[in-house]
C-alpha cells in the first residue's frame, strides 16, 4: 500500500514537471495515432460514403466485411503486419519494421475498417434524406459524395474521434511492429505494459494517466459535437 | 429567370398561353406498390404552357404522380414523354420540383442556393444567388442555418431553390400548405411571374381558391385516375364529373 501511495506521488511529478521521458513517449503515441487516423480518414471516409449512397455489385459483400473487420483482434493486425513487414515478408525490403511507420500501418489497418462501417452508417442516414431531393437537382455523384461529407461533417467528427480512441489505447499490434525500442518506438502503452512488468510503477502510473486523460478528452469533445451539432444543425 | 423575378409589384400579369417548352404526354401510366394500385392507368396530355393545378382527395396519388413523370419512381407499366423523349436525366435537368416536404441541405440560407447554382453551368452566380435571395425575401436570412427557419421561411427557400435552377417545367407540390396568408401571397406571387415567363408550371392544391386564382386548366385525379381534365373556368363553374363535383363540395375523402 505505502509503495501504491509512493507511486501515485512520483507519477504525479512526473506529470507536474513534464518529465522528458514521459513527454517523448506521449509524443511518440500521439504523433502514431494522428498519423494513422489521417491514413484512415483519407481512405475510410469516401470508401464509406460511397458504400452508402453507391450500389454496385458486391456491395453487400463489401458492407458485411467492413462492419466484421470493425472487430479485428489487434494481435492478429499486429502479426500480419509483422509477416508482411519482416525482412522474410514481401515487404521486407522496406526495412520498416520496428519503426513508427509499421504503428502507424498497423493502427490504421485496425481502425480503417470502424471508420468505413460507421461513416457508411451516418452517410446512409443523411442519403435517405437527401436521395430524392439530390436525384431531382440531378447532382452527380462526386458532387453528392462531397456534400454528404461536408454536411455530416459533425458526426463524421465523432466518428474519427472514436477511431483515434481505439488507436491510441490499443497495445497488442504496435507492441509487436513496434518493439517497443527506447526512444524509437515506445508509446504510451507499450511503456505501460513493460515498466509495470518491471515493477517500476511510477511512469507506468504517469503514462496511465495521461492516456485516461486522453480518453476524457475524446469523449468530452464528442459529447461537445453532438451538442454543437444538435443546437447548429437540428430543428 | 432573374430577370422576371425582379419584376416590381404586383402588377397583373396577363399570361399568354403557348405551347410548352416540353409537352407532356403520359399512356395508361400505372403504378403499383405492395400490392396495391395507387395509379391504375392514367391518360394525360398537357400540351399548352398553361398552369396546370393538380387537384384529388388525400391519398389520390397526387404526389406519386409528380415523381413518376419527374422519373424519381419508375412506373409499373406505361409510358411518360416529354416532348417525344422518354424520362432522362437530361429532361430531368430542364425541370425542378419543390416537394411536399421539402428537404433543404444542413447548411446556410445562402449555401443552399449556391449549391444549386453550382450544378448548372450558370455564368454571374454571385448576381444571381443575391438576386434569389432578394426574390425570396431571405436576404436577412442568408447566414442562418437553413433547417431552423420557420415552415414558411423553408418553403420560401425551396422555391427559390427551385427557381435558381431555371427549370422549363416547375412541379410544386402543395407549395403553400401551412403557410400565413401574407407569405402564401408571396409565394402566388412568384408563380404568377413565372408563369408569365413561360415556364409550365404544374401545382397540387387543396385550395380551391388557389386553384382559382392560378390555375389556368384543371387535372383532378380520383381512385388512381383522371376523372376530369377541363379548363378553370369550366372546372370550378361546371365540373363534369361527379367526383370533382363531390370533391368541390367536400363531400368525398377518397
Ligand atoms: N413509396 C411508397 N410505398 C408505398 N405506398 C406509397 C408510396 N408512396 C405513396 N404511397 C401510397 O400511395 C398513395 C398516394 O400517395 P400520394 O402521396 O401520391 O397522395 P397525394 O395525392 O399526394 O395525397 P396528399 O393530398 O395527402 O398529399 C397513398 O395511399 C400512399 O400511402
Ligand atoms: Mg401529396
Amino acid at each position: 500500500m505505502q509503495d501504491f501511495a509512493h507511486s501515485f506521488v512520483l507519477a504525479g511529478n512526473l506529470i507536474l514537471q513534464a518529465d522528458a521521458a514521459l513527454v517523448e513517449i506521449v509524443g511518440l503515441s500521439l504523433q502514431v495515432t494522428a498519423t494513422a487516423l489521417v491514413v484512415s480518414a483519407a481512405i475510410g471516409l469516401p470508401l464509406g460514403a460511397i458504400l452508402a449512397i453507391a450500389r454496385f455489385p458486391g456491395r453487400m459483400v463489401l458492407v458485411v466485411l467492413s462492419n466484421a473487420l470493425m472487430g479485428l483482434p489487434p494481435v492478429v493486425v499486429g502479426l500480419t503486419v509483422y509477416m508482411l513487414l519482416s525482412n522474410a515478408g514481401p515487404l521486407g525490403v522496406l526495412g520498416l519494421l520496428y519503426t513508427p511507420t509499421a504503428m502507424v500501418i498497423a493502427q490504421s489497418i485496425l481502425i480503417t475498417p470502424i471508420i468505413i462501417a460507421l461513416t457508411r452508417q451516418v452517410i446512409a442516414d443523411l442519403h435517405q434524406d437527401y436521395s430524392d431531393t439530390f436525384r431531382s437537382m440531378v447532382v452527380p455523384g462526386h458532387t453528392a459524395v462531397a456534400a454528404l461529407l461536408w454536411d455530416a461533417r459533425y458526426s463524421l467528427m465523432t466518428v474519427l474521434l472514436a477511431g483515434f480512441g481505439r488507436a491510441i489505447a490499443e497495445v497488442g499490434a504496435v507492441m509487436i511492429v513496434g518493439g517497443n525500442i527506447n526512444h524509437v518506438t515506445r508509446v504510451m502503452t507499450t511503456a505501460i505494459a513493460l515498466e509495470t512488468s518491471k515493477g517500476e510503477l511510477a511512469l507506468a502510473l504517469a503514462l496511465g494517466i495521461v492516456l485516461l486523460l486522453i480518453a476524457f478528452a475524446v469523449n468530452g469533445s464528442v459529447a461537445l459535437l453532438r451538442g454543437a451539432e444538435r443546437s447548429l444543425v437540428r430543428v | 429567370m432573374s430577370e422576371v423575378l425582379s419584376f416590381p409589384g404586383h402588377a397583373p400579369l396577363k399570361a399568354r398561353t403557348g405551347r410548352s417548352a416540353l409537352p407532356l404526354s403520359v399512356r395508361q401510366l400505372t403504378f403499383r406498390t405492395e400490392g396495391i394500385d395507387i395509379l391504375r392507368g392514367v391518360n394525360l396530355s398537357l400540351e399548352s404552357n398553361d398552369l396546370t393545378v393538380l387537384m384529388g382527395p388525400n391519398g389520390a396519388g397526387k404526389s406519386v404522380f409528380l415523381r413518376l413523370i419527374h422519373g424519381l419512381l419508375q412506373p409499373s407499366s406505361g409510358d411518360i414523354r416529354w416532348d417525344g423523349a422518354p424520362l432522362s436525366k437530361a429532361v430531368r435537368r430542364s425541370q425542378a420540383l419543390v416537394f411536399q416536404k421539402p428537404v433543404l441541405l444542413r447548411r446556410s440560407v445562402r449555401a443552399n442556393l449556391s449549391f444549386a447554382l453550382g450544378l448548372r453551368g450558370f455564368v454571374n452566380r454571385s448576381a444571381r444567388l443575391e438576386q434569389a435571395l432578394a426574390d425570396s425575401g431571405l436576404a436577412d436570412l442568408a447566414d442562418r442555418p437553413a433547417r431552423v427557419l420557420s415552415g414558411g421561411e423553408q418553403q420560401r427557400l425551396a422555391l427559390a431553390r427551385a427557381l435558381i435552377l431555371d427549370p422549363k417545367v416547375l412541379f410544386l407540390d402543395e407549395p403553400t400548405a401551412n403557410l400565413d396568408p401574407a407569405s402564401v401571397l408571396m409565394i402566388e406571387d412568384v408563380i404568377g411571374r413565372v408563369r408569365a415567363s413561360g415556364v409550365k408550371i404544374i401545382l397540387v392544391t387543396h385550395d380551391a381558391h388557389q386553384a382559382r386564382r392560378l390555375g389556368e386548366e384543371v387535372v383532378f385525379l380520383h381512385k388512381g385516375r383522371v376523372s376530369e381534365h377541363s379548363p378553370a373556368d369550366l372546372f370550378f363553374n361546371q365540373p363534369q364529373s361527379a367526383e370533382a363535383e363531390a370533391y368541390l363540395n367536400g363531400k368525398i375523402l377518397v
